[in-house]
């Protein structure tokens, strides 16, 4: 017990003893600590504007530490102790007692606690600063990504004096990546940055036909105006433009520009108006008029005329007035850059930018409307057999692309390695859904062939149970069906087209599925018989076929098509229990667009209505909503024009 | 073929003594007017009822007589709600304002309160100004017109598209349903003025009856709900049992045939088709006020294939088929998914009803059209012939 109690004495006399003294006016102080010492109060103290001076005194020192001590300072790990000033690094921020270093020498030089150090901290312009004078160090080290880092951060935050740094790195540079990056960086800087305006004009010039982002980036900067207005045009501006009330620019907002600069009497609006008679209302009466009856704008203005007479509100100027105004002033738009010559050119390059970058855009949208119909094909093939070939309606189709998506969430959650479970679940979605489909086929459909419209009430039912009995296993919250990690990004040509890879491998699938089925139905035994009893049930069977068992194999393959396409969905989308739903209304169109009783109709049906809705995405990028019901109305006025869609089956085949 | 419709189809006398009856029956005992065992939630999905009853009616003409199986008429039903709903909710909200401007020094402009009013029904949505569909709203007359004429003018430019190209059975449904996702995804987008995905709301408090309690208004309803019902069945019954009846029972028997025979077909179905989207568009607008929200889930495509399934299950082709089939069904889906139901402990397994309905009734539907193909209305048919026997 007392040496329990000895110890806790012992510690805390170390705690409170005083530090190892160790004044700034010690003779060991490193070079580095005199000069910083020399500007202590603007190093402890720093603001963005005095910081440059500190900054220009330590790079001339050219001291080895100095690097090492802005990159702390500007990560907020510099010290400085409160007894002597004395600035210092920290071993562990967050031990205590707290470790100290010396900046020069990097050796130890005592403990303190957190009370008797200050840490440094910079605010975010000063870390800016600072940042941009660690870059000239960083350009100038050995190992090229230190390079190519300095450069990142210049590309984030330019300064001035990047220019001259980034001049003199291309003269020297060697390391491929390197030099890339700072030619493109090059141009940005002096745009930005250079005096000349021949250079900037070449810079810009050069930037033609680059579509990439910081390109843009750099010359939309150049054509930002600001607008203005005067009684005349001012002398020795770039002037964008002159604004025209009424149709470059609002009536109202001209006016309000007016207003704002104090050369015309501002409006009173109803709102302000109301507040100015309520203000004045002496005894029920405003102006000598009862207040009952300001209950109309009228009446409001005559009792307004009357305050403005007996001097109690400010006249309203009237619209002859306001236009009186308006003619007597110019209203301009004037670019922030002051030369001519670079905006003329920066415009010029632009125009040509934005053409090009019209047609990348083009080339992505076609590429969206692509990937969407391919989509829209994986969603609707199986039911290009099931309702195309065969003739059912399967309300429940969505629902087994559904089972195909959580088929794939099972295998998922049972074998890890997302690349082999996506291998397994693939075969397994198709059994699983074959043998939904099969099993629906020989209980429900196969009573309904000569009803039906009233398959479509008996797999509606199903549909329901189904969807209903999903969530109850697997609960209403999305599960994830996670794509490999080859599959997860996305291939970028430039900055404008980008397309992720599992759009591309679903499309890859749809043409692998559309090659597949046409093989099976045209050129195997079973797509014969598939298509003899499409026919004519009655004459297949006396030639031998089987109708039965061609309808069941017939939905079952459906069914499991829509299986995979549920594996493949379910890596985009969210594998909820009404996933399918979804599809379902779309897929039926896409069948009917495209002609029944045809895979190539559902393909070019898919092409049709998915290209369409990313076209009209594209027209009114805000709202998908509006495009998908745009989308529709123009499928119900197509079917008028081509009622048996793009693909009609003539002659007997067509059957009815 | 002779007498009054009442003498002609025994159905009619046998359904309107069954609704008066229940009528006074609900009245006698509900809270406004008597003994109060029936509470004013329980009158209101009475009356509700009644109301889906009459568009699983119109759905069994267009249907279970003419052969068009329409995936669309649960989207006239809410257009007409909606129609009802703007005129309910712009009255109501101007109220409001009214009350609220009248503590004002200065007394409001009417410029005022209906910018106001706007602001307050639109800023949910970010907007401020009328859209232009609202234009009617501050007038119940021409609200009331707006009920029938536009569902009957959607479904008239619709049918007359869809027929005129001769879409006909398992296209012209799919057409059907297309329009219906396509009309509640219009609904469905903030900026096209019916509120987005808030729909209306309120529409329980009728302007004008501020002083009349829920109590009796509920009554109002019902009694308004099942005197559009009554009406519907004696019109469709009369339409039925005549020449025009057989013409539509044979389009949809055989359309070529008909045709053949020299009628125009389209002209025919076009009319039912029309007519019974109007009916629709009555019975939402008598359901909302009962309902008091409506938004465009209530139109999605999946509410019309019910209105279908509420047919099939009631007896195809036969007027009261459809009433009984909608009545038991829907009635049935509220006392399940109301969880008011006990659950049903299996030992191992306990059966909770709010899960387990849907599935049940999805098994139901296969199973009627499976082995059941005239539905309940075919218990009918065995009773009568075991009286005959």
């Amino acid at each position: 017990m007392i040496r329990v109690f000895l110890a806790a004495l012992l510690a805390l006399c170390l705690a409170t003893a005083p530090a190892p003294r160790a004044t700034a006016q010690d003779a060991a102080m490193g070079p580095l600590q005199a000069l910083v010492q020399s500007r202590a109060d603007l190093v402890a103290d720093a603001s963005r504007r005095s910081v440059g001076e500190v900054l220009e005194i330590l790079i001339a020192s050219e001291l080895p530490g100095v690097p090492g001590f802005l990159a702390r300072w500007q990560a907020r790990e510099l010290y400085q102790r409160q007894s002597d000033g004395l600035f210092v690094y920290v071993q562990d921020a967050d031990a205590t007692p707290l470790t100290l270093i010396d900046i020069d020498t990097g050796a130890v030089i005592g403990t303190a606690t957190s009370r008797e150090v200050a840490q440094l901290r910079p605010n975010r312009g000063v870390q800016t600063v600072i940042g941009s004078a660690l870059v000239a160090f960083q350009l100038a080290a050995e190992d090229p990504a230190d390079r190519l880092a300095a450069l990142a951060a210049i590309d984030s935050a330019p300064e001035d004096i990047h220019l001259a740094l980034v001049q003199d790195l291309i003269a020297v540079e060697t390391d491929a990546d390197v030099l890339a990056l700072a030619e493109v960086l090059l141009p940005r800087l002096v745009i930005a940055f250079d005096r000349d305006d021949a250079d900037r004009i070449a810079a810009i010039e050069s930037l033609a036909g680059n579509v990439s982002l910081s390109a843009r980036a750099t010359l939309n900067p150049l054509l930002a105006t600001t607008t203005g207005v005067a009684t005349a045009l001012p002398e020795g501006e770039n002037i964008a433009r002159v604004l025209n009330p009424g149709t470059d620019i609002d009536r109202d907002a001209a006016y309000a520009m007016l207003v704002a600069q104090g050369l015309a009497p501002p409006l009173v609006s109803r709102a302000e108006q109301r507040d100015i008679l309520a203000a004045n209302v002496i005894e029920g009466r405003v102006a000598g008029l009862p207040v009952a009856q300001l209950g109309t704008d009228d009446a409001r203005d005559t009792a307004y005329a009357a305050l403005v007479a007996q001097g109690l509100a400010a006249p309203a100027p009237t619209a002859a007035q306001i236009d009186e105004s308006l003619a007597a002033h110019v209203f301009f738009e004037t670019y922030r850059e002051a030369s001519q010559a670079v905006t003329d050119a920066a415009s010029a390059t632009l125009g040509g930018i934005d053409t090009r970058v019209a047609w990348f855009r083009a080339l992505d949208l076609s590429l969206d409307g692509l990937s969407l119909a391919s989509i829209y094909f994986l969603a609707a093939i199986g039911l290009a057999i099931t309702f195309g070939v065969m003739g059912v309606i399967n309300m429940a189709h969505g629902e087994f692309i559904m089972i195909g998506a959580y088929t794939g969430y099972v295998v998922q959650t049972l074998v890890p390695d997302y690349t082999l479970s996506i291998a397994i679940a693939i075969p397994l979605a198709f059994a699983v859904t074959f043998a939904g489909g099969v099993a629906m086929e020989r209980l429900v459909i196969r009573w309904l062939y000569h009803r039906p419209l009233e398959t479509l009430l008996a797999t509606f039912g199903m549909s329901i149970a189904l969807q209903q009995i999903v969530r109850q296993i697997f609960g209403t919250q999305a599960r994830p069906l996670t794509p490999p990690d080859w599959l997860a990004g996305s291939v970028a040509i430039n900055d404008v087209v980008s397309i992720s890879s599992i759009r591309i491998a679903i499309f890859l699938l749809g043409v692998v599925f559309f090659v597949a089925l046409w093989l099976t139905l045209n050129r195997t035994r079973l797509g014969l018989e598939v298509r003899a009893v499409t026919q004519n049930p009655k004459m297949a069977a006396s030639m031998g076929i089987n109708p039965d068992r061609i309808n069941m194999l017939t939905f079952g393959l459906g069914s499991g098509i829509a299986g995979i396409a549920g594996v493949a969905i379910g890596l985009f989308a969210q594998v909820v229990p009404d996933l399918g739903a979804n599809y379902i209304v779309q897929s039926f169109m896409t069948v009917v667009v495209g002609g029944v009783g045809n895979i190539f109709g559902t393909l070019i049906g898919a092409g049709m209505i998915g290209g369409l809705q990313k076209f009209i995405e594209w027209l009114n990028p805000t709202n998908t909503l509006a495009a998908q019901t745009y989308m529709i109305l123009f499928v119900i006025l197509f079917i008028q024009v081509r009622p048996r869609g793009i693909i009609a089956l003539r002659g007997r085949a067509a059957g009815d | 073929m002779s007498g009054t419709i009442f003498t002609r189809n025994r159905s009619v006398s046998i359904f309107i003594t069954v609704l008066t009856l229940l009528a006074i029956a609900v009245t006698a005992l509900s809270e406004g007017y008597g003994t109060g065992a029936l509470s004013v939630s329980f009158t209101k999905v009475l009356g509700m009822t009644l109301c889906l009853c009459l568009a699983a009616l119109a759905m069994d003409l267009v249907w279970g007589y003419c052969g068009i199986l329409s995936l669309g008429h649960f989207a006239f039903f809410g257009l007409g709600g909606y129609m009802i709903g703007m005129w309910l909710m712009t009255a109501r909200t101007e109220q409001v304002v009214r009350a609220n401007l009248s503590e004002a020094v200065i007394p409001p402009t009417e410029g005022e309160i209906t910018a106001a009013t706007a602001s307050q029904i639109f800023s949910v949505v970010g907007a401020t100004d009328w859209p232009w569909m609202w234009a009617a709203s501050d007038s119940l007359i021409l609200s009331l017109v707006l009920v029938v004429a536009v569902p009957g003018l959607l479904a008239l430019v619709f049918g007359w598209l869809a027929f005129r190209s001769r879409v006909t059975g398992v296209y012209l449904s799919i057409l059907t349903q297309a329009m219906t996702l396509a009309l509640s995804l219009y609904l469905f987008q903030n900026d096209t003025g019916l509120r987005g995905n808030n729909g209306l709301s309120g529409l329980q408090n009728i302007p004008g009856l501020e002083t009349v309690g829920q109590d009796r208004i509920s009554i109002w309803f019902f009694w308004g709900s099942a005197l559009a019902l009554g009406l519907a069945y004696i019109g469709a019954a009369w339409m039925v049992s005549g020449k025009f009846g057989n013409i539509i029972r044979g389009i949809r028997d055989d359309e070529q045939r008909v045709r053949f025979l020299g009628y125009r077909v389209e002209i025919y179905k076009l009319f039912v088709f029309t007519f019974t989207g109007c009916l629709c568009g009555i019975a939402g607008a008598l359901y909302y006020p009962q309902a008091g929200i409506i938004n465009p889930d209530e139109i999605a495509p999946i509410a019309s294939i019910y209105l279908a399934v509420w047919v099939a299950i009631g007896g195809r082709g036969r007027l009261y088929g459809a009433v009984i089939g909608a009545a038991a069904v829907s009635l049935l889906s509220t006392y399940f998914t109301g969880g008011r139901a006990p659950n049903l402990d299996l030992g191992l397994f306990t059966i909770d009803w709010v899960d387990w309905w849907p599935v049940l009734l999805g098994l139901g539907f296969v199973l009627v059209t499976l082995f059941a193909p005239k539905g309940l209305g075919g218990l009918v048919d065995l009773i009568i012939r075991k009286d005959r026997a």
